[in-house]
């Protein structure tokens, strides 16, 4: 009965997503302008709609109703309440289910609280995301229907499988899909904009809150990724340049330079048609990456059930929505009348250099993620790695941070660098000089840039302060400085990880001891230890940093049974400096244990980092949500008292 | 350049800068690849058509069955690659994954050596979860192939 | 700094806004190659023509034997289904095989790294079509007939020969096709 509600609810609200669509299109015209009236209250009860649907779908995993299929095949009535909840969006129909109710909800916010726009543009707005809505709806309904009931009702779920029942996995998907359908809400923007003609900084300061939360959940959906492949894959990196993360990389990079032209829009009225292109990319990038780890047209280390007919109709819809609005951006952008000007050495001058760089960067990785692809096409098998990756994105990283640090310093419209040179005297001295240290040392070119740039962008990500009294200093500057301060340390922790990890490769008998950099480790024990549905080798080490206390590291390497699987789990020491990182491998046969050790000074800084990028992005976003509250509060007593005084 | 560009250029100017700017990234990025993309070599392939002895590539086939010999050290492995006509020595040092065992399938990254040994620093026997591995005996050429399709 | 709006839109550089879409394009195209480009996923097996090789497994459950290679040589053509009871897409196809079973075919079944009591529980669930049930707890029998994943089906003539592999789960439209290849075999 649920199952059957959850679908109606569907059905329904991609009914409404088809009149919001008609009606939005209709109402832009001059004898449909009384259909316009309905577009809102349709989006907000097509928002309620899907939240209703996928309520219904976590009620089925609450209850573990397995005459469901997707229940059925994806969940156990063993599994913890946690994950049995979270098997809602753990698998491809519930995570394109949440996907439409993320874009419905974001819709109704659009339609409930947004009065700043023209209303013409509002309705082109919301057409559009109609628009997109309708494409993922057909998508569920037609070929991943995740109410599908299965007779008779299987007499246990399938989806007992361990290596899921992970909480970082848990949150992973949601995280990034609200990144990327807050881009979509961008998205919808600039359609409706680029229909209407009107861009301009009202425009921008209306589209900058999404782009803002999108761009946080991005980044936190990124570290969390990143930390999660670093611990349980077990070989010791945090980034692989995978096409999976890749795929969650690529939008961030693009989000992260719609933002800041966003700025620059809303600010100066100045990079409309770049900020127009921008928004369509920024979404284009979420809709590659999804249809690149769903298609399996590149293969990853992540496992992914893959399904090329899936590919086909997220390439249909990439293909529609994507191609329709770059067609759109083609015809209509240069109608767009130009914005204001500015000279090159500005802040407007440097966010440009920022915004092209970043695009580099987006193109880099981007060719590096489909070139596997390209030279199938002619015959060869190729992939790509760090040594393409790490040289090709610090040609256009190195330059984009040198600005990052000075750019906030500079004034709008124009500037001299001479009047800054005062202020960067510091930063740069301190570049230099944990450069020549680094240098003494014979640490490799590229971390040796990351660490002294991270020096000196450690002290230029406060300048923008100087001078000001810290009270009075408004959020979203704050939200500035602590993304930038961000950068800085995240930078200083990846360098680090590349410059002074200390590796050991050992074979142990119980009792011998090894030294990994700074610590001494000894091998205590190894033993069988016995899970639910698991049974381990455990080795119980004792660590001890520079002669300290000894602390315990248990690293396991389980075997399970269904389905039948043999994973490590490696053991971490975290102190305030770095990490232990401990992986155990197999018997010999003349009975030593192999015990894989790496000592990563500063690594967990490339992580806080993240966190305070993404902590800069909500300071910003509260920032200016309170300022824009702050503003309507204001407007509407204006309204008020005008119409008091008109009675 | 502290003076205004003139008002019509300036669109003209940004346009351009951006599109040298990525133009240049794009030429820059095919040149890397083709230097830094590691292509899959087949024991056949790698024996007749060698690659050079610093360009990192993948070797992929099957380990032929009573080949593999632990080092002293305990950690290194020696192994023999085979795709049914070529046969190529393969050393790795670290801890092999779960999978990896005799007569099944496995792809390895890394260079060869002057000596004619392969030296991995990582291998690959990944399969999905619902699945079994594909592991073939008398792996052709397109098999082994087929096989890297997984697991690259 | 105040310019009145101009009249005629700015002489932009037109053909550079056509310039992302026409780079899109060449993506669409480049994974249109992608998704359209054989299927090489699919691993056949290079047994196919070939004898079966030697084998013996061990009963999987109680109440249907085991079989090893000389058994499959009985004069009429047989299915052998390799599935296991962790592997949803063996549910998926039960029915099919239930119905290849009432159209008279010989079912022999082998069950992938299982244990009795799933297997039981599987069977119990879904139907069991199987004349006999081998357990191969070491894929085996897999690499001895290039199988590659599971569900897989092989259609063996009545001398032993594989004819014919069926990879992946046997979808209903996929029963016909079966059968032809069974009668293929007998004949």
């Amino acid at each position: 009965m649920i199952a059957e509600l959850g679908l109606a609810a569907l059905w329904l609200a991609a009914a409404l997503a088809a009149l919001q669509l008609v009606a939005g299109a209709l109402g832009l015209t001059a004898r449909g302008a009384v259909l316009g009236t309905i577009v809102r209250p349709v989006a907000v009860v097509q928002g309620v709609l899907t939240l209703l649907s996928f309520a219904a779908l976590m009620a089925l995993f609450w209850q573990t109703d397995l005459s469901v299929k997707l229940v059925a095949a994806n969940s156990h009535s063993a599994k913890p309440m946690l994950y049995k909840l979270a098997g809602a969006w753990g698998n491809h129909e519930g995570s394109m289910l949440l996907w439409v109710t993320i874009m419905g909800l974001a819709g109704s916010t659009v339609a409930l609280v947004e009065r700043r726009l023209p209303e013409r543009t509002m309705l082109a707005t919301l057409a559009g995301q109609a628009f997109v809505s309708l494409g993922f709806y057909a998508f569920l309904l037609l070929s991943s229907n995740p109410f599908e009931r299965l007779n008779p009702a299987a007499p246990e779920g399938q989806g007992l499988n361990p290596l899921l029942q992970d909480p970082g996995l848990a949150f992973h998907p949601p995280t990034l899909y609200i990144g990327y359908v807050g881009l979509s809400v961008a998205f919808s923007f600039a359609i409706g904009a680029l229909i209407t003609r009107e861009v301009g900084p009202a425009f921008a300061r209306t589209m900058r809150p999404w782009v803002l939360g999108s761009w946080v959940f991005l980044t936190l959906g990124i570290v969390a990724g990143s930390y999660w492949a670093y611990y349980e894959l077990g070989w010791g990196g945090w980034w692989f340049w995978d096409p999976v993360e890749n795929a969650s990389l690529m939008p961030w990079l693009a989000a992260t330079a719609l933002l800041h032209s966003v700025s620059v829009l809303a600010a100066r009225n100045a990079l409309r048609t770049w900020t127009m292109m921008l928004a369509v990319v920024a979404f284009s990038m979420s809709m590659v990456g999804t249809f690149l780890v769903r298609s399996g047209i590149l293969t990853s280390v992540h496992a992914f059930a893959v399904d090329p007919e899936r590919g086909s109709f997220i390439l249909a819809l990439l293909l529609i929505n994507i191609g329709g609005a770059l067609a759109l951006f083609g015809l209509r952008a240069g109608t767009v009348t130009e914005g204001e000007r500015f000279a090159m050495t500005s802040r407007e001058g440097a966010l440009v250099f920022n915004n092209v760089m970043l695009s580099a960067i987006l193109g880099i990785v981007l060719l590096g993620t489909l070139y596997p692809l390209l030279a199938e096409a002619f015959g060869a098998q190729v992939s790509v790695g760090p040594p393409y990756f790490n040289p090709m994105g610090a040609v256009f990283v190195v330059p984009m941070l040198v600005v990052m640090g000075i750019g906030p310093l500079l004034r709008w419209r124009r500037d001299s660098l001479a009047r800054v040179r005062l202020s960067v005297i510091v930063p740069l001295v301190l570049m230099l000089i944990a450069g020549i240290v680094l240098a003494m040392q014979g640490v490799a070119v590229l971390p040796l840039l990351g660490i002294a740039l991270a020096a000196g962008l450690v002290v230029a990500a406060f300048l923008p302060l100087r001078g000001r009294k810290l009270r009075q200093v408004k959020l979203p500057l704050w939200g500035m400085v602590v993304a930038h301060f961000g950068v800085a340390v995240s930078l200083f922790g990846m360098a680090c990880d590349s410059a002074y990890t200390t590796e050991k490769l050992v074979a142990l008998r119980e009792g011998d001891t090894v030294a990994v950099g700074p610590w001494q480790i000894d091998l205590v024990v190894i033993e069988p230890v016995a899970g639910p549905n698991w049974t381990a080798l455990q080795a119980t080490l004792s660590a001890r940093y520079d002669g300290g206390s000894a602390v315990k590291l248990q690293p396991q390497s389980r075997s399970f049974w269904t389905p039948p699987q043999q994973t490590s789990e490696s053991a971490l020491e975290t102190r305030w400096n770095g990490q232990l990182y401990a992986v155990l491998g197999e018997r010999g046969e003349d009975g030593r244990w192999q015990l894989r050790l790496w000592w990563k000074p500063f690594v967990t800084m490339i992580w806080y980092g993240g966190i305070l990028i993404a902590l800069g992005g909500l300071l910003a976003l509260i920032g200016r949500v309170l300022s824009d509250l702050r503003r309507g509060i204001a407007r509407d007593k204006i309204a008020y008292r005008k119409l008091r005084q008109g009675r | 350049m502290s003076e205004f560009v003139k008002p019509k250029h300036q669109r003209l100017v940004l346009v351009l800068i951006a599109l040298i700017a990525l133009i240049g990234a794009g030429l820059l990025a095919a040149w890397a690849l083709r230097n830094q993309a590691s292509y899959f070599y087949v024991p056949a392939d790698m024996m007749a058509n060698p690659p050079e002895p610093d360009r990192a590539v993948r070797l992929g086939g099957m380990v032929e069955a009573g080949s593999i010999r632990t080092a002293a050290d305990g950690v290194t492995i020696q192994f023999v690659v085979g795709d049914g006509k070529e046969r190529v020595p393969v050393s790795f040092k670290g801890l092999a994954p779960d999978l990896f065992q005799e007569n099944s399938g496995v792809v390895a990254e890394g260079k060869l050596a002057a000596n004619g040994t392969f030296v991995a620093d990582n291998l690959l026997a990944k399969h999905d979860e619902k699945y079994v591995p594909r592991e073939m005996k008398d792996m052709t050429e397109a098999q082994a192939r087929a096989a890297v399709a997984e697991t690259q | 700094m105040n310019d009145p709006v101009p009249s005629v839109p700015p002489k932009a550089p037109r053909w550079a806004l056509w310039l992302p879409l026409v780079l899109f394009g060449g993506f669409v195209v480049l994974v249109l190659f992608g998704l359209l480009r054989p299927a090489e996923r699919e691993v056949r097996s290079k047994m196919i023509g070939k004898p079966m090789p030697e084998f013996s497994l061990q009963p999987a459950v109680a109440d249907r034997p085991g079989f090893a290679r000389a058994d499959m040589a009985t004069g009429q053509p047989r299915l052998l289904n390799i599935f296991a009871s962790w592997c949803i897409p063996c549910a998926v196809e039960a029915p099919q095989l239930l119905a290849l079973k009432q159209a008279g075919v010989q079912i022999d079944g082998v069950a992938i790294r299982d244990q009795r009591e799933d297997v039981e529980a599987f069977l119990a669930r879904h139907g069991n079509p199987f004349a006999r049930i081998g357990a191969d707890n070491v894929s085996a029998i897999q690499f001895a007939i290039g199988s590659s994943g599971v569900p897989e089906s092989f259609v063996i003539d009545g001398k032993g020969v594989i004819r014919y592999q069926h990879i992946g789960e046997i979808r209903p439209e996929h029963v016909p096709v079966i059968l032809e290849k069974m009668k293929e075999a007998g004949r």
